[in-house]
């Protein structure tokens, strides 16, 4: 039953490991766009300390955008796409694991690094856990959401840009969440119920975009 | 068996064909022609259950496809333009990858047979970036000498890029898979070798 | 292109066939009504309305905006049920539908964006505050930028119509989401905020010049929505003979 599954996950694993220079790219450009903002704004550090938890979410999430498109793109020009979409093992499974793979490939790294650019920020120590915490559950949710936009605007002129403009909103409660995690940590009045959202989001959106996910792939291959 | 009823195909906003029906049993071969742009790969791809149609209606074994897609595409296999070879991996990776995706055995003594068989010896570890056209072809149609359960066999160009060999050994291994009761719906520009002349599909008559 | 077999194909475009002319029949009448009622409204609002006590005749633009910002969040949900609809029942006309409601909606939302922003000037000294309300009518906006930009920037209309629906779905499900969220992070990051529903006991012609309002919007946005669908529908069937026929008519009507 999990062949595809399976098949699916080791092989986007063992691709993304011979293009490591993709992901490289996906963290040098989450650590340059944090290293920009005490340029923009100053660095004073109480004032970096304020913006530290949104800065490094709003930074994570364009990371995390700037790498969806490459989610099917190359499946799809090979044709990789079409015989996958011919499996007889339902396509929201093999998703689901396109999405596991690009997260372990793109989210992880961004979460592994981003307590070190906590500290450039100044950022309260005690909020790390949760910031690491935070990013975990919510990375894989821009993921499978990302994935959808993806999916729908798969082959199309200008498709980066309209990708961007179809996810971010739909981005904004985890950027609220997350952030809000761990201000809500650093200000001392306890991360839980931010937490639990991200959790229940990423529960819901576990078992919802898959499928819209898959539904979008066969319209753009059709 | 495959039953074709009343298929029309619509291409953005122009119809390419209509009305088109066949029959295709066990042990046949058929060859789909027509000119360029006339809607052969686009048959293809609706009989598949890739594409949907605009009007009309695919039957495998008396089911429509489009009600129980699993089955159907448990006994499919489908090998298009794009012949599905990612660079990075090299000719065993993928066609083991192409195998477990399908849910064929991806055994590695069985596909690198299958890839000495259809001339890869050399390059079986190699990255597929290396390759030249034709080999790349041979790396997708190995998967045929794997999937010999598989019924339905629908090939798009599969001649393209093989050189004369390969040619003959590819149409004695589709003949084959007739003669043991499969079905092969191909298309081609080509004149092969078959030991029996296939049966002709010309997508022309049903053109708009 | 044009030749009768062609055209006999598309045998199930018989609704919009159908649809064409008595959307041609109804649009005006509903235009008709959003006219008499917008000026009926208007003229409750501006006129007949007391005066605010608190907020003064500034007040008075509520009569645009609030019937825009239902509106706004109406048409959406009205957009994600046709496509709901279309890609269960795979009817062409529902995926018209959907795209004809989707710059009407826009529309509605910048209107309430914009007269937000000049009612906030005086009231809180602000053309913009980042008030819940607010926050999630500009990211409703951002969807309807997303739905529309999608349709459009897709050329095979079956790949456009099926997208479509999937990103107006996938955006109904995260409207409430959205809405929760930005209301929750307003919470924590404003704590009192202006709330604008609390307008101290709304006089009974405020009522009623708002729902005149409200349904003026609703009738203009039948008539424009009816009148889109139906270029929309000559365009895509424009190889079909009923569609020939139609223009030849017209064309003479005009020439006589």
């Amino acid at each position: 039953m999990l062949s595809t599954f399976l098949a699916v996950l080791r092989r986007d694993l063992l691709l993304a490991w011979r293009g490591r220079a993709d992901v490289l790219v996906t963290l040098a450009f989450f650590v340059i766009v944090v290293c920009l903002f005490p340029f923009g704004v100053g660095a004073e550090p109480n004032q970096l300390r304020a913006i530290a938890p949104g800065v490094l979410w709003v930074a994570a999430l364009l990371a995390c955008l700037l790498s969806l498109h490459r989610l099917f793109a190359q499946d799809h020009a090979d044709g990789t796409l079409e015989q996958l979409l011919l499996s007889s093992e339902p396509a929201a499974l093999w998703v689901a694991a396109k999405v596991l793979a690009f997260w372990l490939s793109t989210g992880l790294p961004v979460v592994a690094v981003a307590p070190g650019l906590a500290l450039l920020l100044d950022l309260e120590q005690g909020a790390l856990p949760v910031l690491v915490l935070s990013l975990a559950l919510g990375t894989p949710i821009l993921g499978l959401l990302g994935a959808v936009g993806a999916a729908l605007t798969l082959g199309l002129r200008g498709g980066g840009m309209l990708l961007a403009l179809l996810v971010l909103p739909l981005f904004v409660p985890v950027l609220i969440f997350g952030a809000g995690a761990v201000e809500a940590e650093a200000s001392g009045t306890g991360a839980a119920a931010h937490l639990l959202l991200l959790g229940g989001g990423l529960a819901g959106a576990l078992a919802l975009a898959p499928w819209a996910c898959a539904a979008a792939l066969r319209i753009s291959t059709d | 068996m495959l039953e074709v009823d009343d298929l029309a195909c619509l291409k953005g906003d122009r119809l390419l064909f209509r009305g088109l029906a066949f029959r295709l049993q066990a042990g046949e071969l058929l060859r789909v022609a027509g000119p360029n742009g006339v809607g052969k790969t686009s048959l293809l791809r609706l009989v598949t259950g890739l594409a949907l149609a605009e009007a009309g209606e695919v039957r495998w074994q008396g089911t429509p496809i489009r009600r129980d897609r699993e089955a159907f595409h448990r006994e499919l296999l489908y090998l298009g333009h794009a012949p599905a070879i990612n660079d990075l991996l090299s000719p065993l990776e993928n066609l083991r990858f192409a195998c477990a995706a399908a849910g064929d055995g991806s055994d590695e003594e069985a596909c690198t047979q299958a890839l000495v068989r259809i001339g890869l010896a050399n390059q079986l570890d190699l990255p597929a970036r290396v390759l030249s056209q034709g080999q790349r072809r041979r790396v997708g149609l190995a998967r045929l000498f794997l999937s010999a359960r598989r019924k339905l066999w629908v090939l798009d160009e599969p001649f393209t890029a093989l050189d004369v060999k390969a040619v003959a050994d590819l149409a004695q291994a589709l003949s084959d898979h007739c003669a043991g009761g499969g079905m092969v719906m191909l298309t081609t520009h080509q004149d092969a070798p078959f030991a029996v002349a296939p049966r002709v599909l010309d997508v022309g008559a049903y053109a708009c | 292109m044009n030749s009768p077999e062609r055209s006999r194909s598309i045998f199930r475009f018989a609704a919009p066939h159908n649809f064409y002319p008595l959307a041609g029949r109804l649009a005006p009448c509903f235009a008709a009504a959003a006219l008499v009622l917008g000026v009926v409204g208007l003229w409750l609002g501006f006129f007949v309305a007391p005066t605010d006590a608190t907020q003064g005749e500034v007040y008075r633009v509520i009569f645009i905006h609030v019937p825009a910002a239902w509106m706004s969040m109406f048409v959406y949900l009205v957009m994600a049920f046709w496509s709901a609809v279309g890609l269960v029942m795979n009817t062409r006309l529902s995926f018209i539908m959907s795209q004809a409601l989707a710059p009407t909606g826009a529309m509605f939302c910048f209107i309430a964006l914009w007269t937000g922003a000049l009612w906030g000037k005086p009231t809180w000294g602000a053309y913009w505050v980042w008030d819940a309300r607010l926050t999630s009518q500009l990211l409703l906006l951002f969807l309807y930028f997303g739905f529309i930009a999608l349709t459009r920037a897709i050329e095979d209309p079956r790949r456009a119509d099926r997208a479509g629906a999937i990103i107006a779905l996938v955006g109904a499900v995260n409207v409430p989401i959205i809405y929760f969220s930005v209301q929750w992070w307003n919470t924590l990051h404003q704590g009192a905020s202006v709330s604008l529903n609390k307008a101290p006991s709304m006089a009974a012609t405020m009522l009623l010049g708002m729902l005149v309002m409200a349904i003026a919007a609703w009738m203009y946005t039948i008539a424009v929505v009816l009148w889109r669908a139906r270029s929309m529908i000559l365009e895509r069937e424009r190889h079909t003979e009923w569609v020939g026929a139609v223009l030849e008519r017209e064309a003479q009507g005009g020439r006589a």
